[in-house]
């Protein structure tokens, strides 16, 4: 444990922190201090604690030991209500907001007053808030019309309102532009320049570097170390984080070129309420290739997954899948098919949805049961055969180092690493000839990640097409073969990442166009 | 340090649970449920215990089955009254299982029982004289399912298609339901005769079931839909298909299963076995159709269907449970004149205590004693 | 007078009678679905109030007299409404301890309400009845206390008088707390947060409104209404007035919180709709269609709703949708 030397000037200062959650340890005695003026950063992998501390720093769990000092004060902080009080406001990666209240509504919710809402009065003093540091908002805006980037604007904004002097963001950057996140930057300076102090809890390292003053690290619930940001680098953050020397770069073997596996034309989606969700997108997915998709989210990323896959209805293109059977090439045009027709077709294509105990699992079924989802069928009769499937269930288990105390144990109980690995295991059994992820590797630490990744290089290598659809630009660029960028619908360009830059690619998602289209040959 | 903001309970989820335990858990809130409702006669000035013997004795007879004046073995004839009650209670907890299972909340039960009861009554009436009893029982037992099947259809039609709620949709049908039947007593085809009040008819006798033990034999047929169920349920792949359904509807649209044609086909066959009950209720229990045909079973139906955790083997032990303080409560209306709505009542409490033994199962209670501040101060 | 005048005005008249209990029990519902529980127990709270009204007030005359003096009709119309209150809010505080705290199902809890609340109406109904050698009912006093009011010359006035000033004493109480409602959700800042542990309870309990509380209250408030929509129906419904009838409430409950949908959430869409019901329980009296089956006509409340649920289901508009968790338990210190 380290001796954090006694700074008069510490906003925030929490000493031997422990938390648990039933046998699971979340926090040992974990030391953080924050001095005032400054932009903390909070670093470590999924699952290392970051969030569960700032929470307790916000009110929402109660640490079990350890105690927490604002301004040199110890302080008991048992609700979001203490937290506000002390001058502490939390801006959640899951956004607490109301959807059909309006932006002012939600800043002044749970705040004493008059007993009648002066609505006129409550907007002026928002819109007060807003131009003082430089943020656009409408106060009288209904959060659900509002996009991601604004509706983080609204929880800035209520956490200033209610005079927050320490503000804690927890990975605010991960649902934003390249733009977008060099704009909130900005906005924390001249926060930073008022006196706040700022907690970022990030992953992301280049960030850490571009806008920390110092960086404290966690690793699997344990303090390592608070160093200046000046005397440090990306390796050794990294080193710090995972505990040994991991290797940064992810690796993109090259591959011969395959046939094209998937040729879409014109593909338009308009959506029950009359929205486009996508217009006239026109593609090709080639085997031994990891086609990228990136995006800011709500582009039209879950509607392409969705009506490739047959869980969408189309307005309007085609989708035309070849693959081989045997010696047989066949080539079947699949738009408007629902799912269930597509896989009686023997169609082989798999899909790993975003939501994976939502919809690619389900959450109360153990390994056997939710494996067995996409091929109950393939005995004839009307009994359900599942001592076929457990050797090969053991099997996959073992290759794929799933952690599980058995494999009759409900999926739901597997941390977010494994339940990923039961379900792309999953899917990579049915041998599919396309195979398509929505964020794989969201909420994973780094070495599950790189677990993925490698499986997704082999299903390359075997000469099948991988899309990837993604959420982090710098992991999209270096293991795509080809990027595509979605806009609004659209596809803005599809680029060789090797030759762009990461700013070009941010342009290209908030503006369609901006970059140069073209199709490998 | 320790932290002397420490809240004074804290509740935790439980990772897992010994299934004894749990059993243990659930026969003590039922002791609970059954001594609060004793207390709540005491206070009224009767014997709780009195209460509850005469319950019992009132729903099986001096012993349950034995040879009567005829020198035939059959159930007492407390006990006959009581297994009708087990039987539709049964069958229509069933029906409502197979709707349960895939989270849709069907309580249009009742209307589901009373409209299987109007179709099979509609051959009764108009052929009960004239066809012979084997076509009858055939022909009734086909339509009253095809009509309860029916009647839970178009609730599920709209929620297939628009995701109408179905809870209300199939509660507004029991009321259209009831009211039918009121219209058909004064219809003068289905009328009976000589009576001041409008009332249906008694059908022939070519219309009524057989009887096993002096109860129609619709006890064992129901004891037999049980096991069937249950098999269905855990074996099948239809079964496994409504269990995805009912427990994410998403990953099953994913996994490819065509979920409309899998609510539409589970809804007609939950319709379908509760208007097999209203079938047998009239063929077997009655011989006639009145507005109480359904007894309000579609409705205790849920609560045995709730308590015995929609296994279709625990709601054998459920039905002869609640049957038994059914019918136990009409005895104790003229023994003790306490009134029967008193079974409800009773039906509420140990339900309302086994919903909440659930949390204790679910949840584990840490309280802030001396020990655990101890061992805080220690670390 | 104009005859179809008249019989326009009776109509209205016993339109806004029969939707009274309604508007009760709907705006009950209504506060305790805002607040994220959907309670299906509103027959069962209805009937406990139902009966709780009556035989409190029943009492109260029955020990007055006994003690030898006269019963205050106003006394005991103030105890029948406690009662009532107080009957629904502990049915509902039942309801909210269950799911609340032991998180229980709120759909299996609400229908059990119904059930227990049913049993409570008529056991206690029926108990009562045989103390009271046959059957129980107020003293007239009583009676007209929960009848129709005359306001003198005002209801003397043609047109205006019969529709607004010949009701009793419960019909404009409900209409207050029709406006009271529509206030307080609209404009109040409690209101506001009780919308928000509606929707989004996380966000709620994130802001620092303590949601338990809220819930508690709203669940309770509103239970206490619906046990007042079922003391009308005991005290001043024309079926009843005064006297108990077995299964009295009879399915109102039910219409109550189909209401609720058909109303979108809103208090004083709840006031026109019920006016709608109100008017459907009671047009084959004043404008029968020729050869149409009396018992056709008792289903037309039901075949409305029929009809309003699957046209809201249709049309999805986010602000007439029901409270987003509502049906869904919340509760923190869950990883």
């Amino acid at each position: 444990m380290e001796n954090i030397a006694q700074h008069p000037e510490n906003a925030v200062e929490m000493r031997n922190i422990t938390k648990t959650f039933g046998a699971v340890v979340a926090n040992n005695a974990v030391c953080l201090s924050l001095r005032k003026g400054e932009i903390l950063a909070l670093l470590g992998e999924n699952g290392s604690g970051k969030t569960t501390l700032m929470n307790m720093l916000s009110g929402i769990y109660l640490q079990d030991s350890g105690e927490i000092l604002v301004c040199d004060r110890p302080v008991t902080i048992r609700s979001p209500k203490d937290a506000y009080a002390l001058g502490i406001g939390m801006i959640h990666q899951h956004f607490k907001l109301v959807d059909v209240l309006s932006a002012a509504e939600n800043i002044v919710l749970g705040l004493k007053g008059a007993q009648t809402l002066n609505r006129r009065e409550i907007n002026r003093q928002v819109a007060k808030i807003a131009a003082k540091y430089g943020f656009e908002l409408d106060p009288a805006k209904k959060v659900y019309s509002m996009s991601v980037s604004e509706k983080q604007t609204v929880e800035i904004v209520k956490a200033l309102y209610r005079g927050a002097e320490i503000l804690v963001l927890d990975e605010p950057t991960a649902v934003l532009t390249p733009q977008e996140t060099t704009r909130l930057f900005a906005v924390l300076r001249v926060m930073k320049s008022h006196g706040k102090s700022i907690i970022i809890i990030t992953h992301k390292l280049n960030e850490v570097m571009e806008i920390s003053d110092r960086v404290a690290i966690l690793r699997k619930g344990e303090y390592i170390a608070t160093v200046n940001t000046a005397e440090t680098s990306q390796q050794d953050l990294t080193e710090m984080m995972v505990g040994r020397r991991v290797k940064l770069e992810i690796d993109r073997p090259a591959c011969p070129h395959g046939d094209r596996k998937l040729h879409v034309t014109d593909l338009t989606c308009v959506s029950r309420e009359g929205v486009t969700k996508l217009s006239h997108i026109s593609f090709d997915a080639f085997g031994g290739e990891i086609l990228g998709v990136a995006g800011v989210a709500g582009s039209g990323q879950k509607e392409l997954c969705e009506t490739i896959t047959g869980l969408r209805t189309i307005t309007s293109g085609s989708i035309i899948y070849r693959y081989t059977r045997g010696e047989m090439t066949i080539e079947e045009n699949i738009a408007g098919m629902r799912a269930d027709r597509i896989a009686q077709r023997g169609v082989s294509l798999a899909f790993v949805p975003e939501d994976r105990l939502g919809m690619g699992l389900v959450a109360n079924m153990d390994i056997v049961d939710n494996v067995i989802l996409r091929r109950y069928q393939e005995n004839a009769g009307i009994l359900i055969n599942r001592k076929k499937y457990r050797p090969v269930c053991e099997k996959m288990v073992r290759e794929l180092d799933i952690v599980t105390p058995g494999l009759s144990t409900p999926v739901r109980r597997l941390s977010g690493g494994n339940v990923q690995k039961v379900l792309l295991g999953r899917e990579i059994l049915s041998r599919p000839q396309v195979l398509i992820c929505a964020y794989p590797v969201r909420g994973l630490d780094i070495v599950s990640s790189y677990r993925i990744y490698s499986l997704l290089n082999a299903e390359k290598e075997k000469g099948n097409a991988v899309i990837f659809i993604g959420e982090d630009l710098d992991v999209l660029m270096d293991l795509s073969d080809r990027l595509m960028v979605l806009c609004g619908g659209q596809i803005s360009g599809i680029v060789d990442p090797r030759q762009c830059t990461k700013e070009e690619i941010g342009l290209m998602m908030t503006r369609v166009g901006n970059g140069k289209t073209g199709e490998s040959a | 340090m320790t932290h002397s903001g420490e809240p004074f309970v804290r509740v935790v989820k439980r990772t897992d649970i010994e299934k004894g335990k749990a059993i243990l858990y659930r026969v003590i809130a039922l002791l609970c449920a059954l001594t609060v409702g004793g207390l709540l006669v005491a206070l009224l000035g009767y014997s709780p215990f009195q209460m509850y013997s005469d319950m019992v004795s009132g729903a099986i007879g001096k012993s349950l089955i034995a040879v009567n004046k005829q020198g035939v073995l059959e159930f007492s004839s407390s006990a006959q009254a009581t297994m009708k009650i087990v039987t539709l209670l049964l069958v229509t907890s069933l029906g409502l299982t197979m709707a349960f299972k895939m989270k849709f909340w069907n309580i249009g039960g009742e209307g589901q029982i009373l409209v299987g009861a109007i179709c099979c009554s509609y051959i009764a009436v108009h052929y009960g004289d004239t066809w012979p009893r084997w076509l009858l029982l055939v022909s009734m037992f086909v339509v009253a399912c095809i009509g309860g099947g029916l009647y839970a259809l178009l609730p599920a039609i709209f929620k297939a298609k628009w995701g109408t709620n179905e809870t209300l949709f199939t509660l507004m049908l029991n009321y259209i339901a009831i009211n039918f039947i009121t219209f058909l007593q004064y219809q003068p085809s289905w009328q009976m005769t000589g009576t001041s009040f409008p009332k249906i008819r008694d059908f022939a006798d070519a219309t009524r079931l057989p009887e096993v033990l002096g109860v129609h034999m619709g006890w064992i047929v129901a004891l037999a839909l049980a096991v069937l169920l249950y098999l269905y349920f855990s074996k099948t792949k239809h079964g496994y298909e409504v269990t995805v359904v009912g427990e994410s509807a998403n990953t099953a649209k994913y996994a490819g299963m065509d979920v409309p044609r899998i609510i539409l086909r589970t809804m007609f066959a939950s319709g379908a076995i509760c208007g097999f009950a209203g079938f047998l209720q009239v063929s077997g229990a009655s011989g006639t159709l009145t507005t109480d045909t359904g007894g309000g079973a579609g409705f205790t139906a849920i609560t045995v269907a709730w308590l015995s955790g929609m296994n279709p083997l625990l709601m054998i032990i459920y039905a002869c449970f609640i049957a038994v303080l059914q019918r136990g409560s009409n005895r104790i209306q003229t023994t003790m004149g306490i009134p029967k709505s008193a079974a409800d009542m009773l039906i509420g409490i140990i339900l309302f205590f086994m919903l909440g033994v659930e949390f204790f199962i679910n949840y584990r209670l840490i309280f802030r004693t001396k020990q655990v501040k101890r061992e805080a101060a220690l670390q | 007078m104009n005859n179809g005048l008249t019989i326009f005005l009776n109509f209205i008249n016993m339109a806004v009678l029969a939707s009274a209990p309604l508007l009760l029990a709907t705006l009950g519902e209504i506060l305790t679905e805002k607040s994220g529980n959907l309670n299906l127990g509103v027959e069962g709270m209805m009937f406990m109030g139902a009966i709780a009204g009556l035989g409190a007030a029943y009492h109260y005359e029955q020990a007055v007299t006994l003690a030898g003096g006269t019963p205050s009709a106003l006394l005991a119309t103030g105890i029948a409404t406690l009662a009532a209150a107080g009957a629904g809010a502990l049915g509902a505080l039942i309801y909210a301890f269950l799911v609340v705290t032991l998180r229980a199902n709120q759909n299996v809890t609400g229908l059990t309400l119904t059930i227990f609340g049913t049993g409570f109406g008529n056991f206690f109904g029926e108990l009562l009845g045989k103390q009271a050698g046959g059957f129980v009912q107020v003293s007239s006093a009583t009676k007209a206390m929960f009848s129709n009011i005359s306001f003198g010359s005002f209801s003397a006035i043609p047109v205006i008088g019969p529709l607004f000033f010949n009701y009793n004493w419960l019909v404009y109480f409900s209409i207050i707390v029709m406006f009271a409602m529509a206030w307080f959700l609209a404009k109040s800042r409690r209101g506001l947060n009780l919308r928000a542990v509606g929707e989004n309870p996380a966000t709620a309990d994130a802001a620092g409104i303590n949601v338990t509380l809220y819930k508690y209250t709203a669940t309770v408030v509103g239970g206490a209404l619906c046990g007042l929509g079922g003391m009308y129906i005991s005290m001043s419904s024309t079926a009843c007035a005064g006297v108990w009838v077995h299964d009295c409430v009879n399915g109102y409950g039910w219409l109550a919180v189909a209401l609720v949908i058909f109303a979108m959430w809103s208090p004083t869409r709840a006031w026109l709709c019920g006016l709608v019901f109100g008017a459907l329980l009671v047009v084959r009296n004043y404008y029968p269609i020729p050869g149409l089956p009396m018992q056709i006509y008792a289903m037309f409340p039901y075949i409305a709703t029929i009809l309003v649920l699957v046209f809201v289901s249709i049309r999805q508009v986010k602000e007439y949708a029901q409270p987003a968790s509502c049906g869904l338990n919340y509760f923190r210190e869950e990883r």
